[in-house]
């Protein structure tokens, strides 16, 4: 891996290598089952869990509807609170400012805690051309880091690696980036999490600068809010001098009294807990405790995009808690770096191709790394319907139809790749509307079975190349049933 | 034109089909979930705070004004602890005879100077019985932000039950949004190692939580 998602292969190609890897499927199938236990003990302690995620949801409809009035109402607010706002029309403009705002500062390391907005820009990247290093500060994410690695989940970023995996990282790398991993280090967690500890205490206790993303930010305060674990988060936000956050717009909510929602939804969905170990608040500068400097960067990268599309919309009240990748069967099976983008599972299968645009290989396979079975809508803690999203998505693949790209609003071709699918899919429907073809195609499919090439050829083969065709019964549905169920006209005996 | 013009631009076209009369305020948003899970007395919520505080690791003690000097004295003594970090407002009774060297907390100390003390004892603003969780607001009994951060061990004095609230919703009203908020729920914790749960990775790897009877309750 190369630290970069550009260039990845499509889903099911990226797929497929995944599901080889059996050490990678047994580390993700242990998470993945563990987590989900958990969190359905942890949302069954609130009789009201259907109450707070319809709220969760109207929240974030009402604020994505209003979008325009809260930005402006929380940029003023940030600003009254002695903050400094930029906004950001994509990821290279954000990559600019913050490159600038960290030079600025003359320094040349920051300490950054985990944010999916930065990933999603390539703000290490960026800030490596501009020869500042930039250092991960949770666990995880220093694991991928020093593993030249990429994220493989949204909460637990290395659920792909397991302990001894991680000891080999640690003793290899850590002392390239600074201190060492210690003399004998076990792949106990423990001693795991103590050698990153010491590593990193010495970044947090002599940097100037910060990076963060932001879980929530309230408009009418200009208050923002991180959820965390280990205490980097709450280093990385009150150690520097000058903290820089980047949010995307869609963190917005209303008012203070909103976090009274999400801060039970969140938790519970995630880590299944009834709250994370740490929650840090704030609110532009506080003299005398904490940053002196603070720059919120607000992001659009695609986001204005998908407000414009009225299904895909709700894909921005995502509250990144990850609940419905543990209960993805396809993410289970694919991995996380098989979706290419720091969004993985069945949020990063509809916010990706929002994001981007679906005009990519990889863009364009994502509305179909799903199996459309719905445990994703069932867990969402804000209701998004990832399943009507996907298929609204697939019709956009298929069909193609009016986009707005880079807030412009223009048609979509069909994808190339697809018009053998388009053309079965047609006549497909069209049999179903005919009995007697229908009936007729099943016989001869049934009779004609050894005949059946496990590929198909021609236009077909991309698309059996990454499935396993199903053997074809020897009997069709409909003469089975006439056979056993049918009546006495066609029975023909046997059944009895 | 700038890109915050561009974005707000862009958003305004991406909402067309929101109607003219509709306001920011509008759809109302139905908020029909508990202000409160279940009904309990104070002292039914200061129980299970500290029941969620054990449950996540926190250490638990409770105690009334006159025994508070004496427990501080051995519970910093057990820690071995030799200095420990005040902030300014800290009760001065509470740490009478505690035979350590107390440290202040100054704007001029240095992340470094906070690494090198053992402990940090501190008041709260609130505490919330439902999720075990401590909120410090930087208010005079709890200082800075950063040095209930760097010290292992951070001893936490919760007056109950006046500071005690059964829910999340309940705290959000007491808490102003302009002050720096860190809400603790147990140690420093990490699962990111196959999601096995560890106690203290950057945080104090020790929280104790001394749950201080008012001299109401104790009456």
């Amino acid at each position: 891996m190369s630290g970069t998602y550009l260039g990845m292969p499509d889903f099911p190609r990226a797929a497929a290598a995944a599901t080889r890897d059996t050490r990678l499927r047994a580390n993700l199938t242990h998470a993945t089952h563990t987590i989900r236990d958990k969190r359905a003990k942890a949302v069954a302690e609130l009789d009201d869990w259907a109450q707070l995620r319809a709220a969760g949801a109207a929240v974030k409809d009402r604020t994505l509807r209003h979008l325009d009035h809260y930005l402006e109402q929380l940029e003023a607010a940030v600003v009254a609170a002695g903050g400094q706002v930029h906004w950001a029309v994509d990821a290279d403009e954000a990559n600019r400012i913050v490159t600038r705002l960290v030079r600025e500062t003359g320094e040349r390391e920051v300490v950054k805690v985990k944010s999916m907005a930065t990933q999603e820009i390539g703000l290490n990247e960026a800030l490596a051309e501009a020869g500042i290093r930039a250092y991960e500060t949770d666990l995880a994410e220093l694991i991928v880091q020093l593993g030249d690695d990429l994220p493989s989940h949204l909460l637990v970023p290395a659920i792909h690696r397991n302990r001894s995996e991680i000891r080999d990282i640690f003793r290899r790398e850590m002392g390239s980036w600074g201190r060492p991993a210690p003399e004998g280090l076990s792949d106990s967690p423990a001693e795991l999490a103590e050698a990153a500890r010491l590593h990193l205490r010495e970044k947090f206790l002599s940097a100037k600068v910060g990076i963060s993303g932001a879980n929530f930010m309230v408009a009418e305060t200009g208050t923002l809010v991180v959820v965390e674990s280990e205490g980097n988060g709450r280093m990385c936000l009150t150690l520097p001098e000058t903290l820089i956050s980047v949010v995307g717009i869609e963190k917005v909510v209303p008012r203070w009294q909103d976090l009274e929602v999400f801060l039970q939804l969140l938790p519970r969905s995630s880590t299944a807990e009834r709250m994370n170990p740490y929650t840090s608040t704030w609110t532009g500068t506080t003299d005398g405790d904490g940053p002196r400097t603070f720059h919120l960067v607000l992001l659009d990268n695609g986001r204005t995009d998908t407000l414009a599309d009225t299904v895909g919309r709700q894909a921005l009240r995502c509250i990144r808690c990850s609940a419905c990748l543990n209960v993805c069967p396809v993410y289970e099976r694919a991995g996380g770096h098989a979706y290419g983008s720091p969004y993985p599972g069945p949020i990063g299968a509809i916010l990706t191709p929002q994001l981007r645009g679906i005009e990519g290989a990889l863009e364009a396979s994502l509305p179909y790394a799903s199996s459309l079975c719905g445990a994703c809508y069932e867990v969402c803690p804000v209701a998004i319907d990832i399943p009507e999203v996907l298929l609204h998505l697939r019709e956009r693949v298929v069909e193609g139809g009016p986009v707005t790209r880079r807030g412009a609003r223009t048609v979509l071709q069909p994808a190339k790749g697809h018009a053998a699918e388009r053309a079965a899919m047609r006549a497909a429907a069209w049999a179903f509307d005919h009995p007697g073809v229908l009936r007729a195609g099943a016989r001869l499919a049934a009779r004609t079975r050894r005949l059946h090439p496990r590929r198909l050829p021609g236009p077909g083969r991309a698309w059996s190349a990454t499935r396993e065709l199903p053997a074809v019964p020897a009997e069709s549905f409909r003469d089975w049933w006439q056979r056993t169920r049918g009546t006495s006209s066609e029975r023909q005996g046997g059944a009895k | 034109m700038s890109s915050r013009d561009v974005v707000l631009g862009r958003v305004r076209r991406a909402l067309a089909d929101v109607p003219h009369g509709e306001g920011p305020d509008d759809p109302p948003v139905v908020r029909d979930y508990h202000r409160v899970h279940g009904s309990r007395t104070a002292a039914q919520d200061v129980d299970l705070l500290a029941e969620n505080l054990a449950d996540y690791r926190a250490l638990v003690h409770r105690s009334t004004a006159g025994e508070l000097p004496s427990l501080i004295r051995r519970l910093l003594a057990e820690r071995g602890a030799r200095t420990v970090l005040v902030p300014p407002g800290l009760d001065a009774s509470w740490t009478a005879g505690a035979g350590v060297t107390l440290v202040g907390d100054r704007a001029s100390s240095t992340p470094r100077e906070l690494d090198a003390v053992d402990s940090v004892l501190t008041g709260c603003a609130v505490a919330i019985a439902e999720t075990g969780t401590l909120v410090l607001d930087g208010g005079p009994d709890q200082g800075r932000r950063r040095i209930t951060l760097v010290p292992d061990h951070h001893l936490c004095v919760v007056r109950v039950p006046d500071q005690v609230v059964g829910s999340v919703p309940e705290a959000l009203p007491r808490l102003a949004p302009e002050r720096p908020l860190t809400w603790i729920s147990g140690p420093s914790a990490t699962s990111d190692i196959e999601l096995d749960r560890v106690e203290g990775v950057h945080g104090p790897r020790t929280l104790e939580v001394i749950l201080l009877a008012s001299s109401r309750a104790a009456d």
